[in-house]
């Protein structure tokens, strides 16, 4: 019996229960003699916080307590840690001012948490906040980060001088200035970076519990990382020992990032439910998601590159300000640094790069990691400046990326700026594409858009991320204040059925099924027969969670490394049970057998003898069959590819129709390659979304939230996009047993560049060269007069 | 208190509601039916689409008392015990769904397309799914998966 199943579009395991509305997602769940949380939020962008008088909303029907700011920090209750500290240009550490779970004496967004009321039902709750009476006196606020970081800006904290968090650099000055000075050509470009709000669609809902009699606390939260908010809750905020609380995060609804931090609603509960000892449970409505998730990008760029005659890159400069809003969420200062500046060398052979990053507090929710987290914005840096350097050189926009690609045989590679690629081939992901796109036969199409009235553009991106973030000594070096390895474990049990604890966490990537696969394939028991089991920091050891593509590369790789020990401990109970040298002992197809006879033991009839260990060798063997393993990266995983992307524009409206999207990716070996390109379809909807419809928007002089509702953020639907070509290259990544390289955020980090170079592409007979995200109607149409009035 | 009366997937239930009780409430919180989710406070992402006298409907939108006397259906009631109804087999096959969340409003309301039109195209699906937003599969598969729903449902029902 052949048990292939890596490589296999095998459906999922977890399907059955979403399908039939039996999933258990944290709002799902109740509890007896449950309480109900709700936050009183500021209306405010900036305001001193003078006083919270709770006194009526105390006395409201139904109401059991309302704590503020000043209850907590009574109580000790410590500050939102931040998990990576980045150093400023002279090495001194960055601006790190608190985070109180409930604001005390100011208040920084609109949103920010001030007050929880805790009532018997939701409805009477609500009712109470509403009677929370919070004396604010408002202060001139600033949103947006290049107004921050200007003299006389509004300050929000006195630890932040001038609001800079950082001000960092990475790569060489000097030789970056040389290659300019020399160069035959500068493109340079200026970039907004449009500030998203990821929506995964479940809002977040926590709920908190305490056991009088154990004094043990349990959190239910819609969390990527329940090993984490354990850590950071446990040991920062709360001060409780891991060994006294317990975090499960059971079906989740989407990440994208949004539910990696620890968030204050987390904290609160959880206190509330030990001090009142009865659950307490709180779940976000969306306009509350709208101003209190974290939100992703909003960075504001100016590059320049340099190129020789023949088009070959010789340096590139980088200046960045990002945007991390009123707070420093948990792992926000990495992301416009060392998930950015780091992969600004892309595909490419640039030998000398230079870019510094400022990052500024503003009266906006907290920026953190959203889908790519800062290589999005990476490779739309260079994938726009490179399609301008293009056009300026009247070179064909493919040929001149594979002019500059890093050559085939190069690998290991290493950057300018930090990172050494292991593996990678640029020029057959762009050739697949191309061929795909019909890149030949364009002209032809646009010509005959013309004839219908319609401006038709074709635009391209290549990208590189890194993903399956990274050896826990080279990350520590750069400032995380975690480690970055991930744990399986293969529970056999007695009669054959395995079931598979790993600390990533699924909240739609489907490890259900994938883990259970590389298992079946693996030890050659049917996928029927094995069980993955996640997100309950009380079953599975300590792990990292998921983001940043890691669940594969990372936590697949714990996983073999724990199958190779339970084959090994296999061979030794089959060399006993056979009366075989162990080196003579194969493992195939769930079968050990004595090499070169017909003497074989099934995987079954192993497993039942190393729990009933009758005919055993005890004095050298522990019974059991049941391995953990550690597996901490090597390396970064370098995911490529080529996007491309064909637009139609109606020039009377300015409306933008996305008529193709190709895409070829580079993931390494593939285990589920349905899974894969259903990762990739998301994760193009979200990069589209970025490039023509998605925005959050502040006010600049209040700070209020322009797109809080459904109705001004404009998410993608499915009317807006077509059906994607997707296909995949499969060189392997060299450091992982598997080969694998991460395909989560792929689609999001490369779309964007490649439609934006399409809107270009269509408006470039226009005489326009340059146009920012996302490409409303709006835009385009303002765009379009403005050319016309240009030319009159 | 008023109290109401309705048939949720074919069994008779009852309860006692506030005026302001939402049907999604009576269902999620009264019932524990659990299936039907809330993904937004605009009545936007259709999360809550159930059957409502064999229309879909924003189960957000409507309160319980106005639910009295009706016949719901939630995807509770979607399979007919283990067998899975062709729209909810074709989104597994399809791979139309990821974190499951807008699944339910997403499949009770493909059901609901189908019997307005018994072979959509691919643009009717992606009009039709105006009042559904999924943020993981871009809907390249759930535009897949109710095409391919759609044509299982005819067989099985000619």
């Amino acid at each position: 019996m052949s048990m292939r199943m890596i490589g296999d579009p095998v459906r999922r395991k977890e399907d059955l229960r979403f399908l039939t509305g039996n999933g258990h997602y944290t709002d799902d769940i109740n509890r007896p003699g449950q309480l109900y949380a709700v936050f009183v939020r500021s209306p405010h962008a900036h305001a001193e916080l003078r006083g919270v008088d709770a006194k009526q909303a105390k006395a409201a029907p139904g109401v059991v307590a309302v704590y503020t700011g000043a209850d907590l920090a009574a109580a000790g209750i410590g500050s939102l840690p931040c998990g990576w500290g980045v150093k400023n240009k002279d090495g001194s550490p960055m601006a790190e001012p608190p985070h109180p779970v409930l604001a005390t004496g100011r208040v920084r967004h609109v949103g920010d948490p001030v007050a929880v009321v805790i009532a018997a039902t939701k409805a009477e709750a609500e009712e109470a906040a509403e009677l929370v009476e919070v004396d604010y006196k408002e202060l001139p606020a600033v949103s947006s980060a290049e107004a921050a970081l200007k003299q006389g800006a509004p300050l929000l904290f006195d630890a932040a001088p001038g609001n800079l968090c950082y001000d960092w650099h990475i790569g060489d000055e000097a030789p970056v200035t040389a290659a300019f000075a020399k160069a035959a050509h500068v493109t340079k470009i200026d970039m907004v970076n449009n500030r998203l709000i990821p929506n995964a669609m479940e809002p977040r809902a926590y709920i908190g519990e305490y056991d009088r009699g154990t004094g043990d606390y349990t959190l239910h939260t819609t969390s990527q990382n329940p090993h984490a908010i354990r850590l950071l809750m446990g040991a920062f905020v709360l001060h409780l020992p891991e060994s006294k609380l317990r975090v499960v995060a059971p079906d989740v609804g989407g990440g994208f990032g949004s539910k990696i931090y620890h968030y204050a609603e987390e904290a609160a509960v959880t206190w509330a439910a030990g001090k009142l000892a009865r659950p307490v449970k709180w779940t976000a409505e969306r306009s509350e998601s709208f101003v209190s998730d974290a939100h992703g990008r909003d960075h504001v760029t100016h590059a320049e590159l340099a190129l020789d005659k023949d088009g070959k890159f010789l340096a590139l400069k980088v200046s960045t300000i990002a945007n991390l809003g009123g707070y420093i969420s948990t792992f926000a200062p990495a992301v416009p640094t060392y998930l950015y500046a780091t992969l600004l060398a892309g595909t490419y052979t640039t030998p000398a790069i230079y870019a510094e990053v400022k990052a500024a507090f503003t009266n906006t929710v907290p920026v953190d990691a959203y889908r790519g987290a800062g290589r999005p914005e990476a490779s739309y840096v260079l994938e726009r400046i490179i399609d301008r350097a293009a056009r300026e050189l009247k070179i064909d926009p493919a040929e001149l990326r594979r002019r500059n690609f890093i050559p085939k045989n190069a690998y290991p590679y290493q950057t300018p700026v930090a990172l050494a690629y292991d593996s990678g081939d640029y020029f057959t992901t762009l050739d697949m594409a191309l061929k795909a796109a019909d890149y030949a036969g364009f002209e032809q199409r646009r010509a005959e858009a013309k004839q219908r009235g319609k401006l038709r553009g074709i635009g391209l991106a290549t990208y590189i991320e890194a993903c399956g973030v990274a050896p826990s000594a080279v990350a520590g070096a750069l400032g995380a204040r975690a480690g970055l390895y991930e744990v399986g474990e293969i529970r056999v049990n007695p009669t054959g059925s395995v079931t598979v604890f790993t600390g990533t966490h699924s909240h739609g990537q489907g490890h259900e099924t994938t883990f259970a696969q590389l298992v079946s394939e693996r030890l050659g028991v049917p996928i029927e027969l094995v069980d993955v089991v996640h997100g309950d920091s009380a079953k599975t050891p300590f792990g990292m969670g998921t983001y940043g593509s890691r669940s594969l590369p990372v936590g697949g790789s714990a996983l073999v490394k724990a199958l190779d020990k339970v084959e090994a401990k296999g061979k030794k109970i089959a060399a006993h049970l056979l009366e075989a040298a162990e080196a003579d002992i194969e493992f195939k197809d769930g079968k050990f057998t004595v090499a070169g006879t017909d003497k074989s033991k099934s995987f079954g009839e192993i497993a039942f003898a190393a729990y009933v260990p009758h005919n055993y060798p005890l004095d050298v063997l522990e019974p059991g069959l049941d391995e953990t393993a550690y597996y901490d990266p090597k390396n970064f995983t370098f995911p490529s590819g080529a996007h491309i992307a064909e637009v139609e524009i109606d020039s009377d409206t300015g409306t933008v129709e996305l008529k193709r999207f190709t895409a070829a990716d580079d993931f390494g070996r593939i285990v589920n390659p349905m899974i894969v390109d259903g990762q990739v379809h998301g994760g193009l909807a979200q990069g589209i979304g970025q490039a023509l419809f998605e925005e959050c928007r502040y006010d600049a002089e209040s700070g209020q939230l322009l797109t809080g509702s459904y109705m001004d953020y404009r998410m993608p639907r499915a009317a807006d996009l077509p059906f994607f070509e997707v296909s995949t290259h499969g060189t392997l990544c060299t450091h992982n047993p598997l080969g694998v390289k991460g395909c989560g955020e792929a689609g999001a980090i490369g779309s964007p560049g490649a439609v934006m170079n399409a809107v270009v592409n269509a408006l470039m007979p226009l005489g326009i060269h340059d146009l920012q995200m996302p490409a409303t109607a709006e835009r385009v149409w303002q765009a379009i007069k403005g050319a016309a009035k240009r030319a009159a | 208190m008023p109290s109401v009366s309705m048939t949720v997937n074919g069994k008779k239930a009852s309860g006692t509601v506030e005026p302001r009780t939402l049907l999604v409430q009576f269902l999620r919180e009264i019932l524990g039916l659990t299936g039907t989710h809330v993904g937004c406070d605009t009545s936007q992402c259709g999360a809550c689409v159930v059957h409502v006298n064999g229309d879909s409907v924003k189960s957000c939108t409507m309160l319980a008392v106005q639910a009295e006397g009706a016949a719901v259906m939630t995807i509770e009631g979607l399979a007919n015990g283990d067998d899975l109804h062709p729209m909810q087999a074709a989104f597994r096959e399809h791979h139309g769904l990821q974190c499951g969340f807008c699944t339910p409003g997403m499949v009770m309301s493909a059901v609901d397309l189908v019997k307005h039109n018994k072979s959509p195209s691919d643009h009717q699906i992606r009009e039709w799914l105006e009042g559904n937003i999924c943020r993981c599969t871009g809907y390249h598969n759930i535009v897949k998966a109710i095409k391919a729903g759609a044509e299982a449902m005819a067989k099985a029902r000619p």
